[in-house]
Protein backbone atom coordinates (compact mmCIF):
# COMPACT_ATOMS: atom_id res chain seq x y z
CA UNK A 1 0.00 0.00 0.00
CA UNK A 2 1.26 2.86 -0.57
CA UNK A 3 2.24 5.92 2.20
CA UNK A 4 0.29 8.68 1.26
CA UNK A 5 -2.70 7.04 1.20
CA UNK A 6 -4.85 8.23 4.14
CA UNK A 7 -7.93 6.47 5.96
CA UNK A 8 -11.01 8.72 6.15
CA UNK A 9 -12.62 7.81 9.85
CA UNK A 10 -15.60 9.48 12.15
CA UNK A 11 -14.97 9.60 15.67
CA UNK A 12 -18.02 10.70 17.61
CA UNK A 13 -19.10 11.96 14.39
CA UNK A 14 -15.72 14.21 14.09
CA UNK A 15 -13.84 13.32 11.28
CA UNK A 16 -10.27 12.57 10.92
CA UNK A 17 -7.46 11.54 8.20
CA UNK A 18 -5.19 8.44 9.70
CA UNK A 19 -1.96 6.45 7.90
CA UNK A 20 -3.47 2.98 7.33
CA UNK A 21 -2.69 0.67 10.73
CA UNK A 22 -3.68 3.67 13.61
CA UNK A 23 -5.52 1.66 15.81
CA UNK A 24 -8.79 3.14 16.59
CA UNK A 25 -7.58 4.23 20.04
CA UNK A 26 -4.44 6.51 18.70
CA UNK A 27 -6.64 8.13 15.92
CA UNK A 28 -8.85 9.39 18.76
CA UNK A 29 -5.90 11.35 20.58
CA UNK A 30 -5.18 12.35 17.39
CA UNK A 31 -8.31 14.53 17.35
CA UNK A 32 -8.21 14.83 21.27
CA UNK A 33 -10.52 15.67 23.93
CA UNK A 34 -13.14 14.23 25.64
CA UNK A 35 -13.63 11.67 23.16
CA UNK A 36 -10.37 10.16 24.04
CA UNK A 37 -11.05 6.59 25.69
CA UNK A 38 -9.72 6.27 28.27
CA UNK A 39 -6.88 3.25 28.74
CA UNK A 40 -5.47 1.58 31.75
CA UNK A 41 -3.30 -1.11 29.94
CA UNK A 42 -2.07 0.36 26.73
CA UNK A 43 0.86 2.38 26.66
CA UNK A 44 1.99 4.23 23.79
CA UNK A 45 5.26 3.98 24.39
CA UNK A 46 5.41 -0.06 24.98
CA UNK A 47 5.03 -2.60 22.32
CA UNK A 48 2.24 -4.89 22.30
CA UNK A 49 1.05 -3.76 25.88
CA UNK A 50 -3.38 -2.98 25.42
CA UNK A 51 -5.76 -5.07 25.04
CA UNK A 52 -5.78 -6.33 28.53
CA UNK A 53 -8.14 -3.91 30.64
CA UNK A 54 -11.41 -3.26 28.47
CA UNK A 55 -11.62 0.38 29.71
CA UNK A 56 -11.32 1.65 26.14
CA UNK A 57 -14.10 -0.38 24.51
CA UNK A 58 -16.03 1.57 21.51
CA UNK A 59 -19.08 1.00 19.11
CA UNK A 60 -18.07 0.58 15.60
CA UNK A 61 -21.38 1.38 13.86
CA UNK A 62 -19.77 1.30 10.41
CA UNK A 63 -17.00 -1.02 9.61
CA UNK A 64 -15.87 0.60 6.72
CA UNK A 65 -16.87 1.96 3.24
CA UNK A 66 -16.84 -1.19 1.67
CA UNK A 67 -18.37 -3.17 4.48
CA UNK A 68 -20.91 -0.92 5.77
CA UNK A 69 -22.41 -3.39 8.11
CA UNK A 70 -21.41 -2.27 12.25
CA UNK A 71 -19.38 -4.81 14.10
CA UNK A 72 -21.31 -7.10 16.46
CA UNK A 73 -19.47 -6.75 19.96
CA UNK A 74 -17.64 -3.56 21.16
CA UNK A 75 -14.44 -3.38 20.50
CA UNK A 76 -10.79 -2.60 22.28
CA UNK A 77 -10.09 0.49 20.50
CA UNK A 78 -6.40 0.16 21.34
CA UNK A 79 -5.73 -2.96 19.28
CA UNK A 80 -8.45 -2.54 16.40
CA UNK A 81 -6.93 -0.97 13.35
CA UNK A 82 -8.96 1.59 11.47
CA UNK A 83 -10.49 0.97 8.14
CA UNK A 84 -11.59 3.59 5.35
CA UNK A 85 -14.60 5.27 6.14
CA UNK A 86 -15.29 3.28 9.92
CA UNK A 87 -16.96 5.11 11.90
CA UNK A 88 -16.76 4.92 15.55
CA UNK A 89 -18.87 5.72 18.68
CA UNK A 90 -17.50 6.16 21.97
CA UNK A 91 -19.33 8.67 24.81
CA UNK A 92 -22.13 9.31 22.13
CA UNK A 93 -23.09 5.50 22.08
CA UNK A 94 -24.76 4.57 25.23
CA UNK A 95 -23.93 1.11 25.28
CA UNK A 96 -20.29 1.85 25.33
CA UNK A 97 -20.90 4.08 28.03
CA UNK A 98 -22.68 1.43 30.36
CA UNK A 99 -20.35 -1.37 29.38
CA UNK A 100 -17.45 1.09 30.85
CA UNK A 101 -19.01 1.27 33.69
CA UNK A 102 -19.10 -1.98 34.34
CA UNK A 103 -15.71 -2.89 33.35
CA UNK A 104 -14.76 0.30 35.82
CA UNK A 105 -16.80 -1.84 37.86
CA UNK A 106 -15.00 -5.38 37.38
CA UNK A 107 -11.77 -3.33 37.99
CA UNK A 108 -12.50 -2.42 41.44
CA UNK A 109 -13.44 -5.52 42.47
CA UNK A 110 -10.39 -6.92 43.97
CA UNK A 111 -8.83 -3.21 44.25
CA UNK A 112 -8.41 -2.27 48.17
CA UNK A 113 -10.37 0.90 48.92
CA UNK A 114 -7.35 2.37 50.61
CA UNK A 115 -6.89 5.62 47.88
CA UNK A 116 -6.54 7.86 52.22
CA UNK A 117 -3.31 5.51 52.59
CA UNK A 118 -1.96 5.03 48.87
CA UNK A 119 1.24 7.22 47.10
CA UNK A 120 -0.84 7.11 44.22
CA UNK A 121 -3.66 8.68 44.83
CA UNK A 122 -4.54 12.26 43.22
CA UNK A 123 -2.24 10.93 39.93
CA UNK A 124 -4.29 7.37 39.87
CA UNK A 125 -5.93 6.46 36.52
CA UNK A 126 -8.30 3.90 37.97
CA UNK A 127 -9.13 6.95 40.50
CA UNK A 128 -10.01 9.23 37.94
CA UNK A 129 -12.13 6.23 36.17
CA UNK A 130 -13.65 5.69 38.68
CA UNK A 131 -14.54 8.75 39.26
CA UNK A 132 -15.81 9.64 36.40
CA UNK A 133 -17.39 6.30 35.00
CA UNK A 134 -18.21 4.04 38.11
CA UNK A 135 -21.12 4.04 40.24
CA UNK A 136 -20.34 4.90 44.18
CA UNK A 137 -21.06 1.18 45.53
CA UNK A 138 -19.68 -2.67 44.33
CA UNK A 139 -21.97 -5.29 44.02
CA UNK A 140 -19.32 -7.94 45.36
CA UNK A 141 -19.83 -9.61 48.41
CA UNK A 142 -16.80 -11.63 49.00
CA UNK A 143 -13.23 -10.73 50.54
CA UNK A 144 -10.87 -9.11 48.15
CA UNK A 145 -7.81 -10.77 47.40
CA UNK A 146 -4.33 -9.82 49.41
CA UNK A 147 -1.42 -9.97 49.24
CA UNK A 148 1.88 -9.44 51.59
CA UNK A 149 3.84 -6.23 50.57
CA UNK A 150 7.36 -6.98 48.37
CA UNK A 151 10.32 -4.69 48.17
CA UNK A 152 11.60 -4.77 44.72
CA UNK A 153 14.86 -4.22 45.07
CA UNK A 154 15.48 -1.66 47.85
CA UNK A 155 13.55 1.50 46.03
CA UNK A 156 10.75 -0.26 45.06
CA UNK A 157 7.36 -1.44 46.46
CA UNK A 158 5.24 -3.96 45.02
CA UNK A 159 1.66 -4.11 46.64
CA UNK A 160 0.10 -6.96 44.77
CA UNK A 161 -3.48 -5.75 46.43
CA UNK A 162 -3.73 -3.07 44.56
CA UNK A 163 -2.80 -4.25 41.42
CA UNK A 164 -4.90 -4.62 38.17
CA UNK A 165 -3.16 -6.50 36.56
CA UNK A 166 -2.32 -4.44 32.98
CA UNK A 167 1.34 -6.07 32.53
CA UNK A 168 2.36 -2.48 31.59
CA UNK A 169 5.47 -3.19 34.05
CA UNK A 170 6.19 -6.62 32.65
CA UNK A 171 6.32 -4.81 29.00
CA UNK A 172 8.86 -2.20 30.70
CA UNK A 173 10.98 -4.88 32.00
CA UNK A 174 11.53 -6.70 29.14
CA UNK A 175 11.45 -3.66 26.58
CA UNK A 176 13.26 -0.94 28.43
CA UNK A 177 15.84 -3.57 30.12
CA UNK A 178 17.67 -6.25 28.26
CA UNK A 179 16.95 -9.34 30.05
CA UNK A 180 13.15 -10.45 31.25
CA UNK A 181 13.31 -9.94 35.14
CA UNK A 182 9.91 -10.39 36.13
CA UNK A 183 6.61 -11.20 35.39
CA UNK A 184 3.19 -12.42 35.85
CA UNK A 185 2.86 -15.87 37.78
CA UNK A 186 -0.86 -17.98 38.07
CA UNK A 187 -3.57 -17.78 36.50
CA UNK A 188 -7.00 -16.14 36.49
CA UNK A 189 -7.71 -14.66 39.75
CA UNK A 190 -4.78 -16.06 41.19
CA UNK A 191 -2.28 -14.10 38.68
CA UNK A 192 0.19 -11.80 40.38
CA UNK A 193 3.05 -9.91 39.34
CA UNK A 194 6.15 -10.98 40.99
CA UNK A 195 9.91 -11.32 40.42
CA UNK A 196 10.92 -15.13 40.95
CA UNK A 197 11.52 -15.91 44.44
CA UNK A 198 11.51 -11.97 45.06
CA UNK A 199 14.86 -11.64 43.67
CA UNK A 200 15.64 -8.15 43.47
CA UNK A 201 15.87 -6.49 40.23
CA UNK A 202 19.29 -4.46 39.62
CA UNK A 203 18.55 -2.69 35.88
CA UNK A 204 19.40 0.88 35.65
CA UNK A 205 15.90 1.69 34.05
CA UNK A 206 14.07 -0.46 36.58
CA UNK A 207 12.71 2.47 38.42
CA UNK A 208 9.66 3.16 35.49
CA UNK A 209 7.71 0.61 36.35
CA UNK A 210 7.18 3.02 39.23
CA UNK A 211 6.00 5.68 36.64
CA UNK A 212 4.47 3.18 33.79
CA UNK A 213 2.04 1.71 36.62
CA UNK A 214 -1.93 2.95 36.60
CA UNK A 215 -2.42 2.45 39.79
CA UNK A 216 -0.69 2.58 43.29
CA UNK A 217 0.59 -1.05 43.15
CA UNK A 218 4.56 -0.18 42.30
CA UNK A 219 5.53 2.86 44.51
CA UNK A 220 8.72 4.11 45.53
CA UNK A 221 10.05 3.56 48.71
CA UNK A 222 11.81 7.02 48.75
CA UNK A 223 8.59 8.83 48.64
CA UNK A 224 6.49 6.28 50.64
CA UNK A 225 3.93 8.56 52.88
CA UNK A 226 6.50 11.20 52.43
CA UNK A 227 3.55 13.81 51.22
CA UNK A 228 0.63 13.44 49.26
CA UNK A 229 1.01 14.68 45.51
CA UNK A 230 -1.05 17.43 45.67
CA UNK A 231 0.98 18.96 47.94
CA UNK A 232 4.13 19.10 46.31
CA UNK A 233 4.96 21.21 43.44
CA UNK A 234 6.11 20.05 40.17
CA UNK A 235 9.28 21.54 38.50
CA UNK A 236 10.65 20.72 35.26
CA UNK A 237 13.93 20.25 35.08
CA UNK A 238 17.01 18.66 33.32
CA UNK A 239 20.19 17.29 33.85
CA UNK A 240 23.12 15.88 31.67
CA UNK A 241 22.81 12.49 32.72
CA UNK A 242 24.93 9.49 30.84
CA UNK A 243 22.69 6.80 30.67
CA UNK A 244 19.14 8.77 30.05
CA UNK A 245 17.76 11.57 28.58
CA UNK A 246 17.57 12.87 32.18
CA UNK A 247 14.47 15.16 31.45
CA UNK A 248 12.52 14.94 34.59
CA UNK A 249 9.68 16.26 36.69
CA UNK A 250 10.85 17.10 40.22
CA UNK A 251 8.13 17.54 42.86
CA UNK A 252 8.71 20.05 45.74
CA UNK A 253 7.71 20.75 49.25
CA UNK A 254 9.14 23.75 49.81
CA UNK A 255 12.99 23.38 49.15
CA UNK A 256 13.16 20.26 49.39
CA UNK A 257 12.66 17.80 46.53
CA UNK A 258 10.55 14.62 47.62
CA UNK A 259 10.51 12.76 44.71
CA UNK A 260 11.62 12.86 40.84
CA UNK A 261 9.49 11.53 38.24
CA UNK A 262 9.86 11.31 34.31
CA UNK A 263 7.88 14.18 32.65
CA UNK A 264 4.04 12.77 31.90
CA UNK A 265 1.79 13.78 28.97
CA UNK A 266 -1.89 14.18 29.05
CA UNK A 267 -2.62 10.77 29.12
CA UNK A 268 -0.26 9.94 32.07
CA UNK A 269 2.02 8.54 30.01
CA UNK A 270 6.32 9.14 30.26
CA UNK A 271 7.67 11.15 27.39
CA UNK A 272 11.04 9.46 28.41
CA UNK A 273 12.09 6.89 30.35
CA UNK A 274 14.62 8.59 32.71
CA UNK A 275 17.54 5.97 34.75
CA UNK A 276 17.37 5.58 38.46
CA UNK A 277 20.32 7.77 39.22
CA UNK A 278 18.12 10.64 38.11
CA UNK A 279 15.09 9.24 39.56
CA UNK A 280 16.48 7.83 43.32
CA UNK A 281 19.53 9.43 43.84
CA UNK A 282 19.83 13.14 42.59
CA UNK A 283 17.80 14.56 44.94
CA UNK A 284 19.27 18.09 45.81
CA UNK A 285 18.33 21.32 43.89
CA UNK A 286 22.07 21.93 42.79
CA UNK A 287 22.05 18.29 40.56
CA UNK A 288 19.47 19.84 38.69
CA UNK A 289 19.10 23.00 35.99
CA UNK A 290 15.40 23.83 36.41
CA UNK A 291 13.47 24.40 33.09
CA UNK A 292 10.46 26.01 34.98
CA UNK A 293 7.02 24.93 36.60
CA UNK A 294 5.18 22.29 34.75
CA UNK A 295 1.84 22.92 33.88
CA UNK A 296 -0.95 21.08 35.43
CA UNK A 297 -4.34 20.32 34.35
CA UNK A 298 -6.78 22.21 35.82
CA UNK A 299 -9.22 19.30 36.33
CA UNK A 300 -6.32 17.39 38.41
CA UNK A 301 -6.00 17.83 42.11
CA UNK A 302 -2.69 18.66 42.17
CA UNK A 303 -3.75 22.02 40.70
CA UNK A 304 -5.02 22.46 44.04
CA UNK A 305 -3.53 25.92 45.74
CA UNK A 306 -0.96 26.06 42.58
CA UNK A 307 -1.33 29.41 41.54
CA UNK A 308 -0.36 30.57 38.04
CA UNK A 309 -0.20 34.20 36.86
CA UNK A 310 -3.57 35.25 35.74
CA UNK A 311 -4.00 35.48 31.89
CA UNK A 312 -5.06 39.14 30.90
CA UNK A 313 -7.96 39.11 29.82
CA UNK A 314 -9.47 39.62 26.26
CA UNK A 315 -10.82 43.33 26.72
CA UNK A 316 -7.34 44.54 28.11
CA UNK A 317 -5.72 42.23 25.67
CA UNK A 318 -7.14 44.12 23.05
CA UNK A 319 -7.23 48.03 23.92
CA UNK A 320 -3.76 49.55 24.40
CA UNK A 321 -5.21 52.01 27.26
CA UNK A 322 -5.95 49.43 29.45
CA UNK A 323 -3.07 47.84 28.99
CA UNK A 324 -0.97 50.74 29.79
CA UNK A 325 -3.73 51.16 33.32
CA UNK A 326 -2.85 47.71 34.19
CA UNK A 327 0.39 47.95 33.28
CA UNK A 328 2.27 47.41 36.75
CA UNK A 329 -0.28 44.49 37.39
CA UNK A 330 0.59 42.81 34.41
CA UNK A 331 4.53 42.98 34.58
CA UNK A 332 4.23 41.76 38.09
CA UNK A 333 6.24 38.55 38.58
CA UNK A 334 4.23 36.96 41.71
CA UNK A 335 0.76 36.69 42.35
CA UNK A 336 0.01 38.69 45.56
CA UNK B 1 -34.25 71.82 46.64
CA UNK B 2 -37.59 69.40 46.72
CA UNK B 3 -36.93 66.26 47.80
CA UNK B 4 -37.85 63.16 45.13
CA UNK B 5 -40.01 61.63 47.86
CA UNK B 6 -42.12 63.81 48.96
CA UNK B 7 -41.96 62.15 52.23
CA UNK B 8 -39.36 65.15 53.91
CA UNK B 9 -40.01 66.81 57.66
CA UNK B 10 -38.80 69.86 58.07
CA UNK B 11 -38.12 69.82 61.69
CA UNK B 12 -39.28 73.06 63.73
CA UNK B 13 -36.93 74.48 66.74
CA UNK B 14 -39.44 76.26 68.92
CA UNK B 15 -38.31 78.47 72.07
CA UNK B 16 -38.72 75.99 75.32
CA UNK B 17 -41.71 76.56 77.42
CA UNK B 18 -41.21 76.77 81.16
CA UNK B 19 -41.33 72.88 82.14
CA UNK B 20 -38.66 71.79 79.52
CA UNK B 21 -36.58 74.54 81.03
CA UNK B 22 -36.17 73.35 83.85
CA UNK B 23 -35.43 70.10 82.95
CA UNK B 24 -37.09 67.95 86.17
CA UNK B 25 -39.56 66.24 84.10
CA UNK B 26 -37.86 64.91 81.77
CA UNK B 27 -34.77 64.01 84.59
CA UNK B 28 -37.79 61.82 86.54
CA UNK B 29 -39.10 60.47 83.67
CA UNK B 30 -35.76 58.99 82.87
CA UNK B 31 -35.29 57.81 86.48
CA UNK B 32 -38.97 56.37 86.24
CA UNK B 33 -37.61 54.49 83.29
CA UNK B 34 -34.04 52.55 84.79
CA UNK B 35 -36.15 52.21 88.00
CA UNK B 36 -38.26 49.85 85.63
CA UNK B 37 -35.77 47.56 84.66
CA UNK B 38 -34.59 46.42 88.19
CA UNK B 39 -37.55 44.59 88.62
CA UNK B 40 -37.56 42.84 84.91
CA UNK B 41 -36.20 39.44 84.23
CA UNK B 42 -32.09 40.04 83.36
CA UNK B 43 -31.17 38.88 79.78
CA UNK B 44 -27.85 38.61 80.38
CA UNK B 45 -26.11 35.43 81.21
CA UNK B 46 -22.83 34.58 83.82
CA UNK B 47 -20.67 33.13 79.96
CA UNK B 48 -18.51 31.02 81.17
CA UNK B 49 -20.00 29.45 84.36
CA UNK B 50 -23.60 29.59 82.82
CA UNK B 51 -24.26 28.43 78.92
CA UNK B 52 -26.57 28.77 76.86
CA UNK B 53 -28.10 25.76 75.05
CA UNK B 54 -26.07 25.16 71.60
CA UNK B 55 -27.43 23.88 68.28
CA UNK B 56 -26.98 20.14 67.51
CA UNK B 57 -24.56 21.27 64.43
CA UNK B 58 -22.81 23.65 66.62
CA UNK B 59 -19.41 23.89 65.38
CA UNK B 60 -16.28 24.56 67.67
CA UNK B 61 -13.01 23.08 68.09
CA UNK B 62 -12.14 20.39 66.62
CA UNK B 63 -11.24 16.90 67.90
CA UNK B 64 -9.51 13.63 66.41
CA UNK B 65 -11.37 10.75 66.79
CA UNK B 66 -10.42 7.28 67.86
CA UNK B 67 -11.75 3.90 66.80
CA UNK B 68 -13.43 1.58 68.76
CA UNK B 69 -10.25 -0.09 70.43
CA UNK B 70 -8.76 3.35 71.26
CA UNK B 71 -6.82 3.56 68.08
CA UNK B 72 -6.53 7.03 66.30
CA UNK B 73 -8.81 7.11 63.14
CA UNK B 74 -6.68 9.62 61.06
CA UNK B 75 -4.63 8.32 58.08
CA UNK B 76 -2.86 11.28 57.26
CA UNK B 77 -4.67 11.21 53.76
CA UNK B 78 -4.80 15.27 53.13
CA UNK B 79 -7.73 15.82 52.57
CA UNK B 80 -9.25 18.21 55.42
CA UNK B 81 -6.18 20.31 54.52
CA UNK B 82 -6.71 20.05 50.68
CA UNK B 83 -10.58 21.17 51.34
CA UNK B 84 -9.90 23.94 54.07
CA UNK B 85 -10.23 27.05 52.03
CA UNK B 86 -8.28 28.94 55.02
CA UNK B 87 -5.32 26.70 54.53
CA UNK B 88 -5.48 25.64 58.59
CA UNK B 89 -4.64 22.36 58.52
CA UNK B 90 -1.09 20.81 58.25
CA UNK B 91 -0.14 17.24 58.75
CA UNK B 92 2.72 15.06 58.68
CA UNK B 93 2.71 11.66 57.95
CA UNK B 94 4.46 8.32 59.28
CA UNK B 95 4.56 4.95 58.61
CA UNK B 96 3.15 2.89 60.81
CA UNK B 97 5.75 0.75 62.91
CA UNK B 98 5.33 -3.54 64.20
CA UNK B 99 3.59 -3.38 67.51
CA UNK B 100 1.89 0.28 66.92
CA UNK B 101 -0.83 -1.41 66.18
CA UNK B 102 -2.90 -0.91 69.02
CA UNK B 103 -2.08 2.98 68.42
CA UNK B 104 -3.04 3.52 64.94
CA UNK B 105 -5.85 2.33 62.77
CA UNK B 106 -4.06 2.36 59.40
CA UNK B 107 -0.56 1.81 58.19
CA UNK B 108 0.19 5.50 57.77
CA UNK B 109 -0.82 7.77 60.61
CA UNK B 110 -0.77 11.81 61.34
CA UNK B 111 2.91 12.07 63.21
CA UNK B 112 1.80 16.36 63.39
CA UNK B 113 -1.17 17.17 62.75
CA UNK B 114 -1.41 21.23 63.64
CA UNK B 115 -4.53 23.45 63.27
CA UNK B 116 -4.15 26.94 62.97
CA UNK B 117 -6.98 28.24 65.45
CA UNK B 118 -6.75 31.74 63.97
CA UNK B 119 -6.80 30.89 60.22
CA UNK B 120 -9.42 28.29 60.81
CA UNK B 121 -13.04 29.84 59.82
CA UNK B 122 -15.09 26.90 61.14
CA UNK B 123 -16.66 26.03 57.78
CA UNK B 124 -16.68 22.10 58.55
CA UNK B 125 -15.37 21.21 55.80
CA UNK B 126 -12.86 19.46 56.89
CA UNK B 127 -15.08 17.34 58.62
CA UNK B 128 -16.86 16.99 55.70
CA UNK B 129 -14.10 15.67 53.38
CA UNK B 130 -12.58 12.95 55.81
CA UNK B 131 -12.77 9.62 54.59
CA UNK B 132 -12.19 8.10 58.04
CA UNK B 133 -14.30 9.65 59.99
CA UNK B 134 -11.83 10.94 61.76
CA UNK B 135 -11.93 15.14 63.15
CA UNK B 136 -15.24 16.76 63.90
CA UNK B 137 -16.04 20.39 64.61
CA UNK B 138 -17.64 19.09 68.20
CA UNK B 139 -16.16 20.92 70.84
CA UNK B 140 -16.42 24.22 72.64
CA UNK B 141 -15.20 27.20 72.07
CA UNK B 142 -11.53 27.61 71.27
CA UNK B 143 -10.06 28.97 74.27
CA UNK B 144 -8.56 33.18 74.24
CA UNK B 145 -4.64 32.76 74.87
CA UNK B 146 -2.23 35.85 74.87
CA UNK B 147 0.28 34.75 72.07
CA UNK B 148 -0.42 34.13 68.94
CA UNK B 149 1.37 30.99 68.67
CA UNK B 150 -0.37 29.69 71.06
CA UNK B 151 -3.50 29.39 68.94
CA UNK B 152 -1.38 26.47 66.53
CA UNK B 153 -3.20 23.36 68.09
CA UNK B 154 -1.04 20.05 67.87
CA UNK B 155 -2.16 16.67 68.29
CA UNK B 156 -2.16 16.84 72.36
CA UNK B 157 -4.64 19.44 72.15
CA UNK B 158 -6.70 17.84 69.23
CA UNK B 159 -6.69 14.25 69.64
CA UNK B 160 -9.78 13.11 71.99
CA UNK B 161 -8.64 11.11 75.41
CA UNK B 162 -8.88 7.35 75.19
CA UNK B 163 -12.66 6.59 76.43
CA UNK B 164 -13.93 3.11 77.78
CA UNK B 165 -16.82 1.87 76.11
CA UNK B 166 -19.51 0.59 78.28
CA UNK B 167 -22.41 -1.44 76.75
Amino acid sequence: MADDVKFKVSIDGIPVEVAPGTTILNAARQIGGDIVPPAMCYYSKLEGSGGKCRTCLVKVSKGSEKDPRPMPKLVASCRTTVMDGMEVLNITSPEVVEARKGVVEILLLNHPLDCPICDQAGECKLQDLGYEHGSAATRYEFERRTFEKIDIGDKIQLHMTRCILCYRCVYTADQITNQRVHGVLGRGDASEISTYIEKAIDNDFSGNIIDVCPVGALTDKTFRFKNRVWFTKPVDAHRDCPTCSGKVTLWYKGEEVLRVTARKDVYGEVEEFICNTCRFDKKATVDWVIDGPRHIENTSVISANHYELPAPPPVIKKNLRLQEANKEQLERAVKL
Amino acid sequence: MQSLSNRKKVLEQKPLNFWERIYLPAVFKGLTITLRHFFKRIPTIKYPEQKRPYSKNFRGQHSLKRDEQGRERCTACGLCALSCPAEAITMISAERKKGEEILYREEKYAAVYEINMLRCIFCGLCEEACPKEAIYLDGPHVQPEYLRKDFIYGKDKLVEPKFEIND
